[in-house]
């Protein structure tokens, strides 16, 4: 059955990964709403303003990303060859690069100023 | 009553060119041709079973690619319609608002409904064919990215007779896109047209990445994969990661022209630079994600028509997946002029130049591969030939516009148009001509006839030299790009008359090859000779193991795969005697056609036309319907068929003849 395995194509029953379980979604799902409520409460609610409010919107960003990645996307659970973790290093390398860069040129443009 | 029903159509639909009333009459005369010809044919049935709701991959490919050639045509009359307002100072042929839309229009549709459903398509047929897989990791998801591309681009074209054209340029940079500037429903047009068709963008490049990755056939290790599809797997790479970046960026023009949003308007705090930063960010990895399936199929030309190995096997596939990461590195160069201070400046001058090296070793490669090859002259391999000269040169004024202090001059003229249409005409189309001429065999089974095709390869890549050359000279005598006319009487007119003339003639000359391209088509289909043993090249790699065209299932038996090239390698242990032993037969298992990717793209289209109108009776039910559709698809058990070995053995002997 080789062959038919190989073009299997909604194949969840021959590779034997585990996809989470009724717990971690409902974890998942709570610890991505808080943090997402966060934020929104604290800019609308005038708790924090300037750099700390940016702070805070930056970190629970950042959490709120790992959740999604450990969570949802079962990052850990991963078997070699560990191609989602390849991509994700990939693309870090490159929101950092959008991120960074974007900030970097237009810090200096001098027609906005 | 009357009154209003006047008013409202002389608004939704665009009036008073006459140019504009010949195409809604052409429009409306090929859909009642297209209707009839269904209809008295008894085609309906068949269109729908074998090509809408088809999940084939082979199918889908050759659809992307009709598609392409008839944006092929679109586009090239805008550019036709350019050079003729551009031959001589005063013309009056294009108004100004006209040219504008013009070369909007012509911009977009040659980028993203041209070039990438043509890559698209050569990665559906190919890919899998190449790998030796049955069909591509989602085939739900392939037929849902072909339609979504599909309906994107028909919302995107009907603005020309609908509503009103985009007239910002292909990548509408606000203000000048922004809602108070562009108040009509164009830009409208270009923001939905394009999400659209970017959704599938996206999905096509996620699908090819897991379909590359995940669905190799034994012994099809990464180092020994095709040239071909070490391209298409370091372009979808680069898709996965460049095209959210467009996505959010017109996300964001959206909401500022619909919801009042500030992010790219100065009164509101936000910044207009910021979208230009924003856009290259996708635009600038975009012309690579075109350009390196490209480089893939000419690997794969000069090693067949040189029957000679790759030179260069690893050194080729880093310098691909290199430049894939490079791509994100390079994007300010695209706006040197915007102010970002001498650091920004040169740090990006120094990385558009490093990523020159990589693309240079790619030259000599191909030059070695054709060192001492046995070099046959069919037309793929005119075309892939042709490609060093044009992309070398192009190449290097790219290096010339990388030097930020003379991009100063550069910027903005057309030493840039010429630069950049030489490497996208010389580099992709040249590319993906040479592509469709080398694989049209497997796609359908028989050769394209050579004398015409050569006829069409002279005129067009004569045409090109004779067009781009003289903008080069009229790039540095000051005339810049996106001028509508350069008028006598103003006096200004610097003398740009003859090279403006040579230009256009050399736009016709294309024009004229473009039209042999059709015939030899045309031509072929009507007197050709069948390709009965599904290798007409000699090929080396996996596809032409299979007959043309190939069977819904592609392979019968999986291959065992034990080097590069590895149909040339069983093709001499098949002369010595010694062929590779093929597994039994067994059942193959396919996936269900599905009518669903049809549909929900529709119902995005119907949402993106209510979006451009600001039409909520029609956006809500069509969101609706998409979101309906998506519900409906997750609770469907959709389990695919098996082949019966009866039935392979039959079609493997129809196909194979005796053998």
């Amino acid at each position: 059955m080789a062959n038919v395995n190989a073009n299997h194509h909604d194949s969840h029953d021959h590779h034997g990964e585990s996809h989470g379980s009724v717990k971690s979604y409902v974890i998942g799902f709570i610890l991505s709403i808080v943090l997402t409520i966060i934020p929104l409460v604290v800019v609308l609610q005038g708790w924090m303003t300037g750099n700390a409010a940016i702070a805070v919107i930056m970190i629970t960003a950042v959490l709120q990303f790992l959740i999604q990645m450990l969570f949802f996307m079962h990052l850990k659970e991963e078997k070699k060859p560990r191609y989602n973790l390849l991509a994700l290093l990939l693309a870090l390398v490159i929101v950092v690069t959008v991120v960074a860069g974007s900030i970097w040129i237009m810090m200096y443009n001098t027609v906005a100023h | 009553m009357w009154e209003n029903i006047k008013t409202f159509a002389s608004e939704f639909f665009v009036t008073g060119d006459p140019l504009i009333y010949g195409a809604d009459v052409s429009i409306a005369l090929t859909l009642v041709a297209i209707v009839f010809a269904l209809t008295y044919f008894k085609k309906w049935q068949w269109l729908w079973k074998e090509w809408i709701t088809t999940v084939d991959h082979k199918k889908i490919g050759i659809m992307y690619i009709l598609c392409s050639i008839l944006m092929l045509f679109r586009g090239g009359v805008d550019a036709l319609l350019m050079r003729t307002q551009l031959a001589m100072p005063d013309m009056q042929f294009l108004n100004a608002e006209h040219y504008n839309a013009i070369f909007t229009t012509h911009g977009v549709i040659m980028i993203l409904f041209m070039a990438m459903p043509f890559m698209f398509g050569l990665f559906n047929i190919m890919v899998p064919l190449q790998i030796g897989a049955r069909d591509v990791a989602f085939p739900f998801l392939n037929s849902l990215s072909f339609w979504l591309f599909f309906w994107g681009a028909m919302l995107f074209n009907m603005s020309f007779v609908i509503g009103g054209s985009p007239d910002a340029g292909w990548l509408a940079y606000p203000p000048l896109s922004g809602i108070d500037h562009s108040p009509g429903v164009g830009q409208n047009f270009y923001i939905w047209g394009i999400q659209i068709s970017g959704i599938g963008s996206l999905m096509t490049g996620i699908n090819f990445v897991v379909t590359i990755l995940k669905m190799r056939t034994p012994g099809m290790k990464l180092m020994r994969m095709p040239m071909f599809t070490w391209s298409a797997l370091s372009s979808c790479l680069t898709i996965m990661l460049a095209f959210p970046i467009l996505t959010v960026t017109l996300a964001m023009l959206f909401i500022d022209r619909f919801a009042g949003g500030h992010f790219f308007t100065l009164d509101g705090g936000g910044n207009p630079m910021m979208y230009i930063n924003l856009i290259w960010m996708w635009g600038h990895p975009e012309v690579y994600i075109v350009v390196l399936p490209a480089f893939g199929v000419f690997s794969e030309i000069f090693a067949t028509f040189s029957k000679k190995k790759l030179f260069g096997y690893t050194s080729m596939v880093l310098a691909m997946m290199s430049i894939a990461i490079f791509s994100f590195f390079t994007w300010a160069h695209h706006f040197f002029t915007m102010g970002s201070g001498a650091n920004v400046n040169a740090f990006f001058a120094v990385t558009t130049m490093l990523i020159a090296i990589p693309t240079g070793v790619k030259i000599f490669n191909w030059l070695f591969t054709m060192y001492k090859g046995k070099i046959t002259f069919e037309t793929p391999m005119l075309w892939a030939i042709s490609f060093i000269p044009c992309f070398v040169i192009g190449g290097m004024t790219g290096v010339m516009l990388s030097v930020a202090p003379a991009d100063f001059q550069f910027h903005n003229s057309y030493f840039l148009i010429a630069h950049f249409h030489q490497v996208l005409i010389g580099g992709v189309v040249f590319g993906f001509f040479a592509g469709l001429y080398y694989w049209w065999p497997k796609m359908f089974g028989f050769r394209l006839n050579e004398r015409i095709g050569k006829w069409a390869f002279w005129f067009w890549n004569i045409g090109f030299y004779v067009c781009f050359m003289p903008q080069y000279g009229l790039g540095l005598m000051g005339m810049t790009r996106r001028v509508n006319e350069y008028d006598w009487s103003q006096g200004w007119d610097m003398g740009w008359m003859p090279l403006n003339i040579v230009s256009t003639v050399g736009a016709f000359l294309m024009g004229i090859g473009f039209i042999f391209q059709v015939w030899q088509i045309a031509y072929s289909i009507k007197n050709h000779k069948r390709d009965v043993n599904g290798d007409p090249w000699n090929g080396r790699t996996l596809e032409w193991s299979l007959p043309s065209p190939a069977p819904v299932y592609n392979f019968a038996t999986l291959p065992k795969i034990q080097e590069v090239d590895s149909w040339w390698e069983e093709k001499e242990r098949i002369k010595a005697g010694k062929p590779t032993p093929q597994a039994p037969l067994e059942p193959i298992h396919m996936p269900d056609n599905s009518a669903i990717p049809f549909i929900q793209s529709l119902f995005w289209f119907i949402a993106g036309f209510g979006f451009v109108f600001n039409w909520m009776f029609f956006a809500i039910p069509g969101l609706i319907g998409v979101a309906v559709t998506m519900i409906v698809r997750s609770f469907q058990k959709d389990e695919g068929y098996y082949i019966p070995v009866d039935e392979i053995k039959k079609t493997e002997a129809s196909t194979r003849g005796a053998g």
